[in-house]
């Protein structure tokens, strides 16, 4: 077979095969080195792929030459093509900035397991994102999960509050998925299969309790792997206290492929034609979704860590995917699909302002941050414009999504829903304003624990992070590209769900 | 600690344990076994071992260093074995690719023996360092507080 | 009474699910140890893995294993043509074609193979397919190995010799669920005389079993290293040394969020 033919598997291939080598590196350089290689070259295949998937249309892999419904299936179209590029994209962006963030947070003598894990966590997301089988994607899930764990409590050199922050995440995980597992057993005694297409041809027609207890069981799962609103509680202090570069790479990837199996499997493998998932979208995730906004915006607002404050709004804009996917319209999913996109380009580039800040002044408190500017400008702007992103402010891409979510809520009739987007952004502007007036007006402290050095942060960590706040802009301007995209595979994902409740 | 008859039994034991994880490991073509529970059986042989004649005297025959060789050399096992089927022009673990001429399937045999060797290998290592880092752990905390 | 006690008792595998499912979640909520914990998690997985066995157990059947027993049936029907074989060889003169006659035997055997994986595996009409791929690959290599005509013919008619048996009791099989399950596997039953359960659960559970244990690891070894950085592992001293850190030190200022 040509490499075009073997392309569909290369994005999970190439990690998983490179990573474990990381560990038999010397100590020092050679580990991020090698990793970083190997995220480009991921972020190659996967950019060949999406190419190849719109122009082509869906391109399906069997694994070991196993048929499905009985073997494993690759499957990929334009939904999970895009969210494979932003994960590697993601991660292309984040290796060669966590060099010198991780020298500073981590022992170095752990720096080949830390890469490792990081190649592996990264192996896994893809994974999950590119399988067209429903228990490949527990196992995958898993694969990232774990991995996980252990990347978070490495932030234990610097805070010990890292552990148990990890032993929540571990535990709450863990009862999701394993709740995601009995949702799938629950549709494998219903249809016997397990392949997400045939399930969707097996499960029509099919509104049983049986069928309703999996996907019940597959939405909590799932919503507490994406901390959708009220099972969100392991988020704050995981990102809180994870390395900085864990942090912008899990809160730019993890929650985002956990929406993705969300909108897989509502729109995928169950159908519409059954009121019981109307039900749910209407009053489940519509009200978890605006509660999560508001609730989640002004906990938000009250914090005085910056990285928990982001975590925090992280939860927020989970509620506004969830919000756009609710509607069950082309618009709305396009709006969600958009702003996974968005919300990852803008929160990876926040959190990687805030590792430069903590890589120079040693804390994320919002004490460190008092006269940023006149130490870290370049940082410093980083952090605004992208934070001004995540208010929504035109000409970035936080604005973008606002619009996508807004023409969606008043196309499927939710004009309320339409001023509470809005009326959440203001808090946005509160919080995000709260640490701009600190940085642009305080008098940076010179003494005691949070005075900054003077110096900005290094090339290494400031082109990778002026990249993604480019990104920010770029597709803020070009709203075609990522717009234009997601509409076409929020369209073929609503073709296969059947229409709308 | 003169626990003679432990001591002999646990070497009696030794080669035993670790044939059978062999067997185990091969005869899982054929009936119930593989390389997961191959993984675990080989991983008890030492562990016993460590048991009777301390983590140090295990970690003189099977170095820590050696178990993170090994447990790379095992995924690159599997996953070697998928990109192998895949340059001979199978998919990814594609075992039919190894011997098309065959009728009787005879590259599903032996690439499913390249691929549960891996995983035995992976398998066994890993839980040795699993047992190694929690056994090995200074015991910083008193006895009566356990 | 007595057609509750039947509900109840009928059901006894997912009642036992069920009470380990809550015993493990309860503990993982309501205890404050952390150990206590992963073992909650612990019961908790294990209860999903129970209820997996009990979606692929079929009634009547073996646990997944090839069964030598089995294997002589298989034999027997290769036997019978390979026999054939002979007899038809030795009228052609040709002996090496009875070579022949026994692969296309062994093809039939393997067709057998084929048939009871399948029927453990899917409870529907995919069977069908499967059976008849496999005659259809089954048929080529003999056609085109055989030297001579006739033996090819033997080849088929022992294909054939099968096909009748498999085929129409598998037309009976296009409802879904346990019921589908339980005739595919009598009519498997009615080819072969040993049912197996399904194996793909069991497969599955594998999988998740090697998952629970990594993450028994991981959480085992977090515990162990918060006991070294806490000198505990209890969940409510933990949140009170973690407070007085916090808010201990300057305890006038307020700084409660």
């Amino acid at each position: 077979m040509s490499l075009i033919a073997q392309l569909p598997v290369l994005p999970v291939i190439i990690p998983l095969v490179l990573a474990p080598i990381t560990l038999l590196l010397p100590k020092g350089r050679a580990p991020h080195l090698w990793a970083t290689a190997v995220s480009w070259l991921t972020f190659a295949s996967c950019a060949w792929l999406l190419m190849e998937v719109s122009e082509v249309g869906l391109i399906s892999y069997y694994l070991g030459d196993w048929a499905p419904p009985l073997g494993i299936e690759y499957r990929i179209d334009l939904a999970n093509a895009l969210v494979l590029l932003l994960v590697s994209a993601l991660a292309a962006v984040v290796f060669p900035f966590a060099y010198e963030s991780v020298k500073a947070e981590i022992d170095e003598r752990q720096s080949p397991y830390f890469y490792g894990a990081l190649l592996i966590c990264m192996t896994g997301l893809l994974g999950v994102t590119i399988t067209g089988d429903a228990f490949n994607v527990f196992v995958f899930l898993e694969i990232s999960s774990l991995s996980t764990y252990a990347l978070i409590a490495m932030g234990a050199r610097r805070d010990r509050r890292a552990l148990t922050a990890s032993f929540n995440y571990l535990v709450m995980g863990t009862i999701g998925a394993t709740f995601f597992v009995i949702g799938i057993g629950l549709l494998y005694q219903a249809t016997g299969t397990l392949n997400m297409a045939d399930l969707h041809d097996k499960l029509i027609g099919q509104d049983n309790r049986m069928v309703q207890a999996g996907f019940a069981f597959i939405l909590v799962g799932v919503g507490l792997k994406l901390a959708m609103f009220p099972m969100h509680l392991w988020l704050p202090n995981a990102y809180a206290y994870a390395p900085s570069a864990v942090t912008a790479f899990i809160a730019a990837t993890a929650t985002k492929v956990a929406v993705y199996v969300l909108i897989r499997f509502f729109f995928s493998v169950f159908n519409f034609d059954f009121p019981f998932i109307g039900a749910a979208f209407t009053y489940v995730l519509l009200p978890l979704g605006l509660a999560g906004m508001f609730i989640a915006s002004l906990a938000a607002v009250f914090q005085d860590d910056v990285k928990r404050m982001l975590a925090y709004s992280s939860v927020a804009q989970i509620g506004y995917m969830l919000l756009g996917l609710s509607f069950a319209t082309v618009e709305g999913l396009t709006a969600s699909l958009v702003h996974v996109f968005n919300h990852a380009l803008m929160k990876g580039a926040l959190f990687m302002a805030v590792a430069c800040v903590v890589l120079r002044a040693g804390s994320h408190s919002i004490h460190a941050f008092a006269g940023l500017s006149k130490r870290m400008p370049v940082t410093t702007w980083a952090f605004l414009i992208s934070g001004l992103s995540l208010i929504g402010v035109p000409l970035t891409v936080g604005f973008v999504s606002k619009w996508y979510l807004l023409e969606a809520a008043f196309a499927a009739g939710h004009w309320y829903a339409g001023f509470l987007i809005v009326a959440s952004s203001l808090i946005a502007l509160l919080y995000i304003g709260r640490v701009a007036e600190v940085m642009l007006l305080r008098e940076p402290a010179t003494e005691g624990p949070y005075a900054i050095q003077e110096k900005d942060a290094p090339l290494s960590m400031l082109i990778p992070m002026w990249v993604l706040v480019a990104a920010n802009i770029y597709f803020g301007v070009r709203t075609d590209l990522t717009g234009g995209l997601a509409e076409r595979a929020a369209a073929a994902l609503m073709t296969v769900a059947g229409g709308t409740p | 600690m003169e626990h003679l008859i432990l001591k002999v039994t646990t070497k009696l034991l030794f080669a035993p344990i670790i044939l059978f994880a062999f067997y185990v490991q091969f005869h899982g073509d054929y009936g119930p076994g593989g390389g997961f529970q191959a993984g675990i059986i080989f991983a008890v042989a030492f562990i016993l071992h460590a048991f009777c004649f301390g983590l140090d005297e295990t970690k003189k025959v099977l170095p820590q260093q050696a178990l993170i060789v090994a447990m790379v050399i095992g995924v690159l096992f599997y996953a070697g074995t998928g990109v192998a089927t895949m340059l001979l022009g199978g998919s990814f673990l594609g075992y039919d690719a190894i011997d098309p001429e065959s009728t009787h399937h005879a590259g599903q045999h032996y690439g499913i023996l390249l691929v549960e060797f891996g995983v035995g290998m992976t398998v066994a290592a890993t839980m040795l360092t699993i047992f190694y880092h929690f056994t090995g752990r200074e015991p910083d905390i008193d006895q009566k507080d356990w | 009474m007595g057609t509750w006690m039947d509900f109840i008792l009928e059901r006894y595998n997912y009642w036992v699910v069920i009470i380990l499912m809550m015993i493990g979640l309860y503990t993982v909520f309501a205890r404050g140890n952390l150990v206590k914990k992963v073992v909650g998690l612990n019961v908790f997985q294990t209860s999903v893995f129970i209820f997996y066995i009990t979606i692929g157990k079929i009634a009547g059947g073996t646990a997944p294993i090839y069964i030598g027993g089995e294997l002589d049936h298989g034999g027997g029907h290769g036997d019978d043509a390979a026999g054939g074989g002979h007899g038809e060889a030795g009228e052609h003169g040709a002996e090496a074609s009875a070579h022949d006659v026994s692969e296309a035997a062994e093809i039939t055997e393997s067709l057998h193979g084929k048939i009871d994986n399948a029927v453990g595996n899917a409870p529907l009409n995919e069977l069908k397919d499967v059976v008849s791929d496999q005659a259809a690959t089954a048929d080529n290599p003999s056609l085109h190995d055989a030297p001579v005509g006739d033996t090819a013919k033997i080849g088929n008619d022992a294909l054939l010799d099968v096909k009748p048996e498999v085929a129409p009791s598998f037309d009976v099989a296009t409802d879904h669920g346990e019921e589908a399950a339980h005739q595919v596997g009598e009519a498997a039953h009615a080819v072969t005389e040993i049912v197996y359960t399904n194996p793909l659960p069991h497969v599955l559970i594998l999988t998740a079993i090697v998952v629970g244990v990594a993450t028994t690891a991981v959480g085992l070894a977090l515990a162990v290293r918060i006991r070294e950085a806490y000198g505990t592992i209890e969940e409510d001293e933990l949140e009170a040394i973690d407070d007085i850190a916090e808010f201990g030190a300057k305890d006038t200022a307020g700084g409660m969020t």
